[in-house]
């Protein structure tokens, strides 16, 4: 495979990157640390928000980013024939 | 049958079939005692991460340090389970499609240095060892509590099961073995979980329970109630916590970053055949870890409100019985200072006459809850699972730290295939004597220490290995100051906050919190330790040359992922 076509790749894996990193920073850190308190003003069944995307939430959006990354990549390996076997 | 019967039975049945697993797949070549020859399929490989990952400390003293903790406990919970995301998406599929067996090889291969590897299996060394002290003392303390054996006696008895697991089958033997013991481990979590749950929500999912409103007629929800409680008492609201926001968000980084920086965790990511499986290997492992580790906050907000039902203001005499029981362990003590004959449970020392350990949350919790003697028993054999898998895998890294990256790579690189086997076998024994000798006689900083190996890992692997793999102009220089960098810092200022050395001892820790670096504790100072090293590592490569055309090619090669092939020692 051609250089330019190995740059695009892994551009593309970067962003990819970015975007899943941001959302796992933003529900942790964010929603679950910095935007805590004002969060726990919202209340679903007996949840404060904020304390539950510390203590629930942000374990399940975990999980569904790697899988979301698993299949993006999936993807994009097989686009730049890249993909094993 | 009582209690002590069924423990016997199910911990019996639960050590007999690790054995025959063991016998099973004996390991016959170096590749299978360091990464089960590769062909691990990507969802058992996912299970025996969680098992390698959940220790005791996960499984027995968690929900307790929570049910304390109240909102602050989320450290814990975002720490151990985010690290995973990192471990995904930054070094898993890169580390597979590197190949190889060990993190030193890796560092000391994208390093082009002896040094650079010695440093990393220095590393390796220290933070596996002062971790598997803290599994073998877990293993001891069940025993001791459930079968009424010494805790030495315990010890003796779990170091002789490892041995022989890991000894015989290294990661061929431990990998399946730790497929078998998440079974053990979660069924005996989950169990009186759901039980629990149910009685006081009558929600039979413990993740929903947690939000539920209690069952005893009142209406209220139960976390609304749990605030109240804790607020009578003069404890926070269980849904506030106490710590600053800056340390909350330090040591939950800290926690993360160290996760995916372990090295036990890390290799199991050499045993699946392709980059494809490594990638989904690890949301596999999450989605194990995440079982325990959503219903372990709302274990604790259960117990934590029975707990406080059963013995706030209530007189001492009517206690029931396993409020008696634990109390001959020491995890329990009351001393009626005011010599009412109630027990009074407030946050003011002065005035609190109750202590209540930790790890009482998730082992009497069952009989807490009044559930029956089978349960019971199999808390301890999930306990055991949960101790003896983690030590497994710590033990392997220790073997192969000294066999591979040491006597191979470095002292007698013209040894047989044969020799290096018996090498990593002998050293899996020294190891797990070493091991055991620190579970009898631990040194007191045991428990201080396993904070220690997260941020010893965040501090020193996880920047030198993410590097190698984002930053083509990275080298030998740098990296190896990083780490060296990063080390001694974490090393300081553990010394200095968490032991006091430098101030006359333990008694000045409580006056040198004031002088804590931007307010963040020990537990959290990884974090900075970790930008030290990156920092370190990024001016001192720019001031020297860059690194040779065949690492660069290297870096070049592990960004895609066709041809990872199978793990390969040359």
């Amino acid at each position: 495979m051609s250089n330019k076509n190995l740059k695009d790749y892994w551009k593309r894996n970067l962003l990819y990157l970015v975007v899943l990193l941001s959302i796992w920073f933003l529900c942790s850190y964010g929603a679950g640390i910095i935007w805590k308190d004002s969060l726990d003003n919202v209340k679903f069944g007996g949840f404060k928000l904020g304390f539950w995307f510390a203590q629930q939430g942000s374990i399940y959006i975990f999980c569904i980013l790697i899988f979301v990354y698993v299949w993006l990549m999936n993807k994009l390996d097989k686009e730049y024939d890249v993909h094993e076997d | 049958m009582d209690v002590k019967m069924w423990t016997y039975l199910i911990v019996g049945l639960s050590f007999a079939l690790y054995i025959g697993i063991a016998i099973w797949s004996r390991a016959g070549s170096t590749k299978e005692f360091y990464v089960a020859g590769g062909g691990v399929s990507p969802l058992a490989n996912g299970m025996a991460t969680a098992a390698d990952w959940m220790s005791a400390a996960s499984f027995i003293s968690m929900a307790g340090i929570i049910s304390f903790a109240g909102y602050d406990g989320a450290v814990y919970l975002m720490g151990w389970t985010g690290g995973y995301v990192l471990l995904a998406l930054l070094l898993a599929p890169y580390l597979r499609k590197f190949g190889k067996f060990t993190v030193p090889d890796f560092i000391g291969d994208r390093y082009y240095s002896n040094t650079a590897r010695t440093v990393a299996v220095f590393c390796a060394l220290i933070v596996s060892f002062t971790y598997v002290a803290g599994q073998m003392r877990g293993v001891g303390v069940v025993f001791s509590r459930f079968l009424e054996l010494s805790i030495e006696m315990g010890v003796v008895i779990g170091m002789i099961i490892v041995l022989f697991y890991a000894v015989l089958g290294g990661m061929k033997g431990i990998t399946y073995t730790q497929v078998a013991q998440y079974c053990v481990l979660i069924f005996a979590y989950m169990v009186p979980a759901i039980f629990i749950s149910l009685a006081l929500t009558g929600n039979a999912i413990p993740q929903l329970g947690f939000g539920d409103k209690l069952s005893d007629g009142s209406g209220m929800y139960l976390l609304d109630k749990l605030d109240g409680l804790n607020q009578e008492l003069g404890f926070a609201a269980y849904t506030d916590g106490s710590k600053s926001m800056i340390d909350v968000f330090a040591i939950t980084f800290a926690l993360m970053v160290g996760t995916a920086g372990l090295p036990h965790v890390i290799v199991r990511f050499f045993t699946v055949p392709k980059v494809k499986d490594a990638r989904q290997s690890a949301g596999y492992a999450l989605l194990f870890i995440a079982i325990l580790y959503t219903t372990a906050p709302a274990v604790a907000a259960f117990a934590r409100t029975n707990m406080i039902n059963t013995v706030s203001n209530k007189e001492y005499s009517t206690m029931p019985e396993w409020f008696k029981k634990w109390e001959q362990t020491k995890l329990i003590k009351f001393e009626d200072k005011n010599g009412d004959g109630k027990i009074q449970y407030v946050k003011d020392k002065a005035v609190n006459e109750l202590t209540i350990d930790n790890d009482i949350m998730v082992l009497a919790n069952p009989e807490i809850a009044g559930l029956p003697n089978w349960v019971i028993a199999l808390v301890a054999a999930g306990g055991l699972a949960a101790a003896l898998s983690t030590a497994a895998g710590l033990l392997l890294v220790i073997s192969s730290s000294i066999s591979h990256d040491l006597l191979k790579k470095q002292l007698r690189p013209n040894i047989s295939e044969k020799g290096e086997l018996l090498a990593a076998r002998l050293s899996a024994a020294g190891a797990v004597v070493i091991a055991g000798y620190f579970g009898i006689n631990p040194p007191d900083f045991v428990a201080a220490v396993v904070a220690l190996a997260f941020g010893l890992a965040a501090a020193s692997f996880f920047p030198a290995i993410i590097m190698g793999i984002f930053y083509k102009r990275m080298n030998m220089q740098g990296a190896v100051s990083g780490m060296v960098v990063g080390i001694a810092l974490m090393i300081f200022y553990m010394l200095k906050f968490k032991f006091g050395i430098f101030d006359g001892g333990k008694e000045a820790l409580d006056g040198l919190k004031s002088s804590w670096w931007f307010g963040i504790s020990p537990e959290g100072f990884g974090t900075i330790a970790m930008l030290a090293n990156f920092i370190v590592s990024i001016i001192v490569s720019s001031l020297t040359p860059p690194p040779p055309a065949h690492v660069q090619q290297i870096v070049e090669d592990i960004r895609i992922p066709r041809g990872a092939g199978e793990a390969h020692a040359h």
